[in-house]
């Protein structure tokens, strides 16, 4: 049904409608395996303390309400987020909407240079590498998407660290601005992007090798289909079957692989962020596991929930719109 | 007729032995100005040490608000109080607070701002303070600069000095009255009476202070124009950001240990644990005793023997520690004794022990099996569990480690007793009675964390706590204490087996640092940088 809404819309809102039941079951999974895990908030606030005594310890958990039952606990939290109150931040003695939206820009500045730095460098690289296929510059390719793809993310950021921070000197060891450098306009942007340059690449590199292998595979394949041999047959030159008529069908599983990692990357910039110790969702996520921060956590997860739902509906518009075959019905 | 008690000499000398190369005494012409950026492992969240009683709280707080006493090399000092003295029966201990102190938005600070923080915080809300305050019963304030603390029960006045400099910060009144505490918001943005004033904390990233053009101290005073505690969690990236001259201290033991041996040879920075001898802590062996195995004292005794604490303190310590001594560190002064029982390492004894004890070796090579929980507070007391399990396996006693996180490990052995022995570390807070003798007093709460959980009870020991707790002649209070610290060693309820402060890497361009045997939480008033 489409109540004469135009197909988008109508695709939109059912995906929405869909999506509805879903989150809802993965924040229920979430709570009670969070809930599974031994101590919570006031535990983890006692240690940071280096101790306390048991009726502070009695209140604090009263105050929070961790001394009620889990499915009380459950039913109060859900209850609040059907009105998309997040919850108040223990740990941060924040509401959790703020504490996130504080760190939401960092992470998604850091995924967009990412995946935008994979995504284009890693389909150009796996276009040369087919067009050239066995070639010295394929194989050296090649063994650098290999290089990339079996080297951890972690690895990569102390190598650079050392390299360009401790070394050379060329780039900050971390944050996502200079403290206390108080910079403002075009200075703060170029503070922040060096800043995010060393995270970037840590990040990038394994998803440009994915993107990589895949493109010159496709590539490959999709250049001996018969409508290449076609249009060559009709004199296209081999720029614009290559852009027109190869890429264009190669993309398609590339652009598959792109909305899925987007929910890979979430995950990957943990560790980036928390090495680099930029603010951002992945250093959070980590810091309320350890803190048993549930709210925040839980805000996080719903947050993230939405994000990958929405980026998924977009990719799939983006393949209708480059693959006329497909239709969103 | 009153008893006074200022300064209370401590015999730090003997902390001093522990110190790393000492920093030398500082000359130079003293520059102004500049900014000292300091690594913090965690992110502290609440800074408000009224509220939270925790060196990293005053890590940053310590230079923005201000105790009433602090702790020199030369014993406890006046900061906003200038005398303290007691009624000769411990009821009353009246303070005379300095005048012409103003917090940082200009209101003044009067005898008011300690007996509201007194009452609604330290009593009610500040951890170890409010077992420390239960029988405060009133602060009065005869007039603006005077403040009557008045118990139920005898308070030490040792006691309460000692206290002070951790536990005595008074914040201002006129912001936190007729709000819910918990939630005031100067939680996060703390107004102090100390030499800087807060600016910003941006969370995840740091906290900046800059300079109070209006500090009682002087015009002179702070030195520098700014401190920045930059948040870097990572180990590896902190160290690097040492050498990179982008941090110029870590604290706490900030780094992994192998960096700052490293660093240790590096002529750009100070290596030890000077200015940390008041903040030393026992990695310990923790004991369930409901375990029938281990209530036996001759078990316990031959695992002290299985266990090679020198080798331990050269390779996991790097030799900053020295052996334990039972419950009180020699950082407590007058009230610490080393004329106790030892147990050398000796294999071989221990092995015969645990023979006699009725636990041969047996078909699969070990003796009995113990299921260990290792506390997650860093590389070192994972290495501690780890050379414990080695140890135990070679008097033939097979250790599994259970590894969990630290809200796992303070429920895993604290509130559900779900481990045989398990090991960490605890912090020593200036006076015995203010978080140390709870590891052997009976009848701690469930779930009170480094307490007493290990289902041990002495009633020898019990009342020996209780009575030191309220004696108020010192010369006593101490003898109490050699004969507590005595029987820890004889009983064995928990092995105290490594004595370490904690360790800093600063860079060579700050000056005056480490100057007190509580630095990293004191102002910081006389620090510079000579840049």
């Amino acid at each position: 049904m489409s109540f004469g809404l135009p197909p988008v819309l109508a695709y939109a809102l059912r995906r929405l409608l869909q999506a509805v039941p879903v989150i809802i079951l993965i924040m229920v999974a979430t709570f009670l395996l969070l809930k599974l895990a031994p101590g919570d908030t006031v535990d983890a606030l006692v240690g940071d303390m280096g101790g306390a005594d048991a009726a502070y310890i009695a209140r604090m958990r009263a105050e929070y309400g961790l001394d009620q039952p889990v499915w009380v606990q459950l039913w109060r939290y859900m209850a609040k987020l059907a009105t998309f109150d997040l919850g108040w931040s223990f740990v941060y003695e924040q509401p959790v909407s703020v504490v996130l939206m504080d760190r939401l820009g960092t992470t998604l500045m850091l995924m967009a240079a990412s995946l935008s730095l994979a995504f284009t460098l890693g389909i150009a690289l796996g276009a040369i590498a087919a067009r050239k296929a066995y070639s010295l510059t394929d194989n050296l390719i090649s063994t650098l998407g290999l290089v990339f793809y079996a080297t951890p993310s972690f690895f990569l950021s102390l190598l650079f660290i050392y390299l360009f921070s401790v070394k050379l000197g060329w780039l900050p060891v971390g944050g996502i601005k200079t403290i206390a450098g108080f910079y403002t306009g075009w200075d703060h942007v170029v503070d922040v992007a060096l800043h995010l340059i060393m995270p970037t690449a840590a990040l990038s590199l394994i998803y440009l090798s994915f993107y990589m292998r895949l493109m010159r595979a496709t590539v490959l394949e999709v250049a001996d289909l018969d409508f290449v041999r076609t249009a060559r047959a009709k004199g296209a030159g081999e720029f614009r079957l290559m852009i027109h008529h190869i890429m264009r069908n190669a993309l398609l599983p590339v652009i598959t692989l792109l909305g899925l990692q987007f929910s890979t990357v979430l995950g990957g910039s943990v560790v980036v962020e928390t090495i680099f110790t930029l603010p951002g969702l992945g250093q959070l996520a980590s810091q309320s596991v350890v803190q048993r921060d549930m709210n925040t956590l839980m805000g996080i997860i719903f947050l993230c929930s939405i994000i990958v739902v929405v980026v998924n509906f977009l990719t799939d518009v983006l393949y209708a719109r480059l693959d006329s075959r497909i239709e969103l019905a | 007729m009153k008893r006074h008690l200022r300064p209370l000499g401590l015999a730090l000398a003997a902390a001093g032995a522990l110190a790393a190369p000492a920093v030398k005494a500082q000359t130079e012409e003293v520059k102004k100005g500049g900014t000292a950026i300091i690594q913090m492992k965690g992110e502290q969240r609440i800074l408000n040490p009224a509220l939270r009683a925790s060196t990293g709280v005053y890590y940053i707080t310590g230079k923005i608000i201000e105790p009433l006493i602090d702790l020199s090399y030369d014993g406890y000092v006046p900061v906003l109080a200038t005398e303290w003295s007691s009624s000769e029966d411990g009821l009353h201990i009246t303070l005379k607070l300095r005048e012409g102190v103003n917090w940082h938005d200009g209101e003044p600070f009067t005898c008011d701002d300690v007996s509201f923080t007194a009452m609604n915080m330290w009593k009610e809300l500040l951890n170890y303070s409010s077992s420390l305050q239960a029988a405060l019963e009133s602060v009065d304030c005869p007039d603006p600069h005077t403040a009557v603390f008045n118990y139920s029960k005898p308070m030490p006045l040792q006691l309460f000095v000692a206290a002070m400099p951790d536990l005595g910060h008074p914040v201002p009144k006129h912001l936190y009255e007729g709000t819910d505490i918990m939630q005031n918001p100067h939680n996060t943005a703390p107004v102090g009476t100390g030499p800087f004033k807060f600016v910003e904390y941006e969370r995840g990233q740091y906290v900046i202070a800059e300079r109070n053009d209006d500090y009682w101290r002087g015009e002179e005073y702070p030195y520098l124009d700014r401190i920045v505690w930059r948040f870097i969690e990572d180990p590896s990236a902190a160290a690097a950001a040492i050498e990179a001259g982008e941090v110029h201290e870590s604290g706490f033991i900030g780094i992994s240990l192998a960096d700052i041996a490293r660093l240790s040879d590096d002529d750009r920075f100070d290596v030890g644990t000077k200015g940390y001898e008041n903040n030393v802590a026992h990695s310990t062996i923790e004991f369930n005793h409901r375990n029938p195995i281990l209530a036996d004292l001759k078990v316990r005794q031959a695992m002290y023997h299985g266990l090679d604490i020198d080798y331990a303190i050269e390779t996991i310590m790097r030799g900053f520690a020295k052996p334990g001594r039972g419950l009180i560190p020699s950082a407590g002064g007058v009230n610490y004794t080393d004329d106790v029982t030892t147990y050398d390492y000796d294999p071989e004894l221990a092995k015969q022990m645990l023979d006699e004890a009725g636990y041969p070796v047996k078909d699969d090579g070990f003796r009995f099996k113990l299921r260990h929980r290792p506390a997650p507070w860093g590389e070192y007391t994972q290495l501690w569990s780890e050379y414990f399990k080695q140890a135990m396996a070679e008097i033939d006693i097979d250790v599994e480690l259970l590894q969990n996180d630290a809200p796992g490990f303070l429920t895993g052995v604290y509130r559900d007793h779900d481990f045989d022995t398990a090991n960490g570390w605890h912090q020593f807070r200036s006076d015995p009675a203010v978080s140390t003798t709870v590891w052997l007093r009976s009848g701690q709460p469930a779930g009170s964390p480094w307490t007493n959980q290990f289902g041990w009870q002495d009633d020898e020991v019990d009342q020996l706590i209780d009575d030191a707790a309220s004696e108020l002649d010192p010369a006593k209070r101490a003898e109490m204490y050699h004969e507590l610290q005595k029987q820890s060693m004889d009983k064995l309820p928990v092995i105290f087996a490594i004595e370490h402060p904690f360790i800093s890497v600063t860079s060579k361009v700050l000056k005056n640092h480490h100057n007190t045997p509580r630095w990293n939480s004191s102002s910081w008033y006389d620090l510079w940088i000579d840049q």
